[in-house]
């Protein structure tokens, strides 16, 4: 418990714990180095982040905040404003239909109905309705981590997720940030 | 017989297995006009691309060397931030630049920031762009490796860093001033303009902000000459640009064309026309952000200048959307509405709320339960967005994206006024009569 000078409790957990790894503590440090201010870098640190983490997590944000000399209340209040970065659990595979206009006089809401309805009790996967993620040539399309994949019906693109699934295609990372080596 | 002009994307077309690898870059010339260039003094090469005529990509089309100029003299640090944060609904032609030709991007990132005589540049990249960070970020190790970018680049004396920042996933971060905002790591507002960003930009710094395509043109001007890109296209708006076409056409894609040819060349002729046979409906011609346009504008010429003056929208990204005759257009309008609602990001009274509000009366619109009243209401609530209703509009906002939300909704009242009021009268007939507050009340009116 951790308590204001007076003696109330702040209501915040002191959990003390280390959200990086040493090995993207030293990714974070370096790509701290990168810019000519730190607080540039809350955006990388927060993939980096849900990298590890799969999302961005309460601790992530505290320790985040102590590494650029910023409060926690504004690495949150940039968190919360990009549709990228996840507050909460998703699944391993975050499948992301676009429904914008291109793709939605080419079916993108009936693959995303079919994708919805099909992985509704799958705690690996998480769809999302996302706007347009510039691949309009590929209507209807989608990411499944951020790689694209396009035109596709909601057999194929079930036929997809599900070689994802079973690891015949190496997904990448929650952020899409590289392939896992492992 | 009418055919794309291809220059900046010559090379990706060229060799679609491997134009993003340094070497495959190299044999085909790359950094040769950075050689060039770095024998030229900075205001030669401003000279040169001013020359050519070259306007920014990103949507606004300002004059790139004018505004390269318009740094103050003797201010240092400056920056370079490049926008590649390509948001614009049905636009994906930075998209293709920067996964399939990253090293061209480099280069006029480089012959630019020497240009500028700035020693840190950014490439704010669209968060989404998996591969495209991968591949962006692999050039620019190599660029690295090679010495084109870092310390005494090509022995030069020269020195350059140049960072890849990954967004992560918001349209108005695209804005020039909300992209420095979330390049310095804060919520990607956009701020008000003066100052600009030549100067006072990112940690208020003069900063110049350009596209990704402008970007990747630089190098061509310096090797060829600005009086060769000047040559090409139409009155004002000179060169080349890749324009993105999508929706009900048979061959979506990019198409790198000569500025000045028709919309009807570039729809029908390249794009294959319209899918299945159908007849055309409507067309969009720069974005979600511009009015829509119909059949009877299709022998206009891509002209930036005439498309704004004459046609009253804008070429704008340069994504033309088009729709078959089936289509509705209010469930486009509808669609439209609904993106600006979710991406507006909340800065400024008239688009935070007016957004959503266009979007919770275009979605009873376009799925059977709107109102007689229901476009008046909109063009009522709509002239306080965007004043005039019309292009350019006039701004209640910050930034752009305020006034664009109306676009839609005014090419509605443009073109299916009456048919869209009789439609909204035959749905309150089928549902029956639901007593509602009109929100046309004459004071709203006369404002119309």
């Amino acid at each position: 418990m951790e308590v204001w000078p007076d003696g109330r409790d702040t209501g915040t957990e002191s959990t003390n714990l280390m959200p990086f790894t040493p090995a993207n503590l030293d990714l974070a440090r370096a790509a701290i180095a990168r810019y000519p201010q730190k607080k540039s870098a809350v955006l990388p640190l927060l993939h980096l982040a849900q990298d590890q983490d799969g999302y961005v997590t309460a601790d992530a944000i505290e320790e985040i905040a102590d590494l650029l000399d910023l409060t926690p209340a504004l690495v949150l209040g940039t968190c919360s404003f990009y549709t990228m970065f996840k507050r909460a659990p998703v699944g391993k595979l975050v499948v992301s239909v676009c429904t914008n206009v291109s793709c939605l006089v080419n079916g993108g809401p009936d693959l995303l109905d079919h994708l919805q309805r099909r992985y509704a009790a799958d705690s690996d996967v998480t769809v999302e309705e996302v706007e347009c993620i510039a691949a309009c040539d590929l209507a209807p399309v989608l990411q499944v981590n951020y790689e694209f994949h396009g035109p596709l019906t909601g057999e194929s693109a079930a036929t997809l997720v599900d070689e994802y699934k079973a690891g015949g295609r190496v997904a990448r990372t929650i952020s899409g940030t590289k392939v896992r080596s492992s | 017989m009418v055919a794309e002009t291809r220059i900046i994307t010559k090379f990706l077309h060229e060799r679609p297995d491997d134009s993003w690898t340094v070497d495959a870059a190299l044999a085909n010339g790359a950094y040769d006009g950075l050689r060039k260039a770095l024998g030229m003094t900075p205001e030669e090469i401003v000279a040169e691309v001013t020359t050519s005529g070259l306007r920014g990509r990103g949507g606004a089309g300002f004059g790139t060397g004018q505004k390269w100029s318009f740094l103050p003299k003797d201010v240092f640090p400056r920056y370079l931030a490049v926008n590649g944060d390509e948001g614009e609904p049905s636009t994906f032609k930075d998209h293709m630049l920067v996964e399939r030709d990253p090293h061209q991007l480099i280069e006029g990132v480089i012959i630019t920031s020497y240009a500028i005589q700035c020693h840190h540049a950014f490439i704010y990249l669209r968060g989404e762009f998996g591969l495209g960070a991968e591949r962006l970020g692999q050039a620019i190790a190599e660029a690295y490796d090679r010495g084109f970018i870092g310390k005494n680049i090509l022995d030069s004396g020269f020195d350059l860093e140049v960072v890849l920042h990954r967004g992560a996933g918001c349209y108005i971060a695209g804005d020039e001033t909300g992209l420095l905002s979330s390049l310095e790591g804060e919520r990607a507002m956009p701020r008000i303009k003066p100052p600009f960003p030549a100067v006072q930009g990112v940690y208020a710094a003069p900063t110049i902000v350009n596209n990704v395509e402008t970007m990747s043109t630089v190098p061509h001007i310096i090797n060829r000459g600005g009086e060769w890109y000047a040559s090409m296209g139409v009155n004002r708006s000179t060169g080349t640009r890749i324009f993105s076409v999508s929706g009900n056409v048979e061959r979506p894609g990019n198409y790198e064309i000569e500025l000045g040819m028709t919309f009807r060349e570039l729809i029908y002729d390249l794009a294959g026309g319209i899918k299945d046979g159908k007849g055309l409906g409507f067309f969009i011609p720069g974005g979600a952000s511009s009015p829509w346009l119909i059949e009877e504008h299709l022998d206009a010429p891509l002209d930036m200048d005439s498309v704004q003056s004459e046609l009253k929208t804008m070429l704008g990204s340069g994504a033309i959307m088009v729709f078959d005759d089936t289509v509705d257009p209010l469930l486009i309008a509808w669609r439209i509405a609904k993106f600006f609602a979710h991406e507006s990001c909340g800065k400024c009274t008239p688009c935070r709320e007016g957004s959503g509000w266009l979007e919770k009366v275009l979605y009873r619109m376009s799925h059977g339960y709107g109102r007689p009243e229901d476009l008046d209401l909109l063009l009522g609530f709509g002239n306080n967005l965007a004043p005039g209703l019309s292009w350019p509009p006039g701004m209640t906002t910050i930034c752009q994206l305020g006034p664009s939300t109306m676009s839609p909704t005014v090419s509605l009242r443009n073109y299916w006024y009456d048919e869209i009021k009789e439609r909204m009268t035959r749905d309150t007939e089928a549902r029956g009569e639901i007593p509602v507050r009109s929100g046309t009340e004459p004071a709203v009116r006369a404002a119309l």
